[in-house]
């Protein structure tokens, strides 16, 4: 089995590292490029750029500044941020990221990630699902980047994920909205029932707060990934001291 | 030296390209069966599906350049898959430039597919496109398809089951893993392809 995969997302605003709690208010957290060497430096399994408001602002990712990020990094990069065509996904990909995470996009028509998983592979694509509880259900939210944009859709978390893994998407990022920029842990429910329900990679995202909440996604929720922003970008924490308390929970991981 | 990179479709080939410029070497994104006819070493990076690739080779002619190609030629991730005889992706016959099938990994809640992540290569034999690198090296891996640990194998990993991580018969190597994105292990074995004599 590969190692636990820490995974650093970077949440970029106007060029710029932002942090937000429960996705509203964001503060500056510091120079996108400079960072990805950091968690590279520090043990990142992989780097998420993540330009929050391209999707609400109907725009994508800058190509050329993809590119001299991409250019430096020897380990994986996945881009987000607004891919809403065949075309854009394929730009990023020719300007250096491995993989693409596409959210709003794909709800709005999902037959976008069958058609960049036929061209790139069902590899290259990574279907990114913000959920939170209402009502009692799990249910899919879309242009979460600003909070003037946020709505419900009418899909559910569980239909959504089996519906994306179906149309080809090679992992799913299953970002949880009540527990993102709180810091009080993974939504450890939420993500167990929905491994059970794929068998794609399933990448934990929303709420790590310190290195003890990756042990317990990674030991109680058997996802292949956990995926964290605030945590590393304000120093509290180190991806290695998150991966050091892995591999002392017993965990695989590379250090 | 001369690097020629084959232009295969849609793909991460910018993170190849950027790779192998950090090593300091000279290569070229081409699908002219001429130029690469003539590089003094080829990549195949692997992207996409086996069919789609097979028959995006055909069509320039390529296939046939790799067939005659002497020098060292390396393939990575579906760019191995692609050195085999057939793939079971597709049901397609590939180059055959080494014996034997490319088949599915089976993914399950508690081995997900594709097996995506840092696995732990396992060294079988010694070969100089693995100078230097060691069991338990870990290596980047994308992909739903393997090969199995043959005679060719130089190395294996495991998930869900164990299979080829990389493979060399001749002049004809491959890595399932993405060396242009695993690390200082990765950035190592591509130097030792671009150090091989030709």
């Amino acid at each position: 089995m590969p190692s636990k995969r820490v995974i650093a997302c970077l949440d970029v605003k106007a060029g710029r590292v932002v942090k937000g709690v429960r996705f509203i208010g964001h503060a500056d957290m510091g120079d996108p490029a400079e960072c990805a060497t950091r968690y590279r430096d520090d043990g990142a399994d992989e780097i998420v750029i993540y330009d929050i408001t391209a999707s609400a602002e109907r725009r994508t990712v800058d190509y050329a500044w993809l590119a001299s990020v991409a250019r430096h990094l020897d380990v994986p990069l996945s881009v987000a941020g607004g891919i809403r065509t065949l075309e854009q996904a394929i730009a990023c990909l020719e300007h250096g990221a491995d993989k693409v995470s596409i959210n709003s996009p794909a709800l709005e028509r999902p037959q976008l990630i069958t058609e960049i998983a036929n061209v790139a592979g069902s590899q290259c694509v990574v279907v990114g699902v913000d959920s939170r509880r209402v009502d009692g259900v799990w249910s899919v939210f879309q242009y979460t980047g600003a909070a003037d944009t946020i709505r419900r859709t009418p899909r559910l978390m569980f239909n959504w994920i089996a519906e994306a893994q179906e149309r080809g998407a090679g992992e799913i990022v299953l970002n949880c909205m009540d527990q993102d920029g709180v810091r009080e842990g993974y939504d450890i429910e939420q993500l167990l029932a929905a491994r059970e329900r794929l068998t794609i990679p399933l990448v934990a995202s929303g709420g790590a707060g310190k290195p003890a909440d990756f042990v317990a996604v990674f030991e109680q929720a058997n996802v292949s990934g956990a995926l964290a922003a605030g945590i590393f970008h304000t120093g509290a924490y180190t991806v290695r001291d998150v991966k050091q308390a892995l591999r002392d929970a017993g965990l695989e991981v590379r250090l | 030296m001369s690097v020629a990179v084959i232009k295969i479709g849609v793909g991460n080939t910018a993170s190849v390209m950027f790779a192998l410029d950090r090593l300091g070497a000279r290569a070229t994104l081409t699908d002219d069966p001429k130029r690469v006819g003539e590089a003094e070493r080829v990549i195949l990076p692997g992207v996409g599906a086996a069919a789609t690739a097979m028959a995006l080779l055909q069509r320039t002619g390529l296939d046939h350049v790799l067939r005659a190609f002497t020098r060292p030629l390396l393939g990575i991730c579906l760019g191995q898959q692609l050195l085999y005889e057939r793939s079971e992706e597709g049901n397609v016959e590939c180059l055959g430039l080494l014996p034997g099938a490319v088949t599915a990994l089976r993914g399950t809640p508690e081995a997900p597919c594709p097996n995506m992540g840092w696995c732990k290569l396992s060294v079988v034999r010694t070969h100089p496109l693995f100078e230097g690198a060691r069991s338990g090296d870990y290596a980047y891996f994308v992909h739903s398809y393997a090969s199995a640990v043959d005679e060719n194998a130089i190395a294996s990993a495991h998930s869900g089951r164990t299979f080829a991580a990389a493979v060399a018969r001749g002049a004809v190597m491959g890595c399932q893993f993405h060396p242009e994105r695993s690390g200082v292990p990765g950035a190592r074995v591509l130097a030792n392809f671009l150090a091989l004599p030709c």
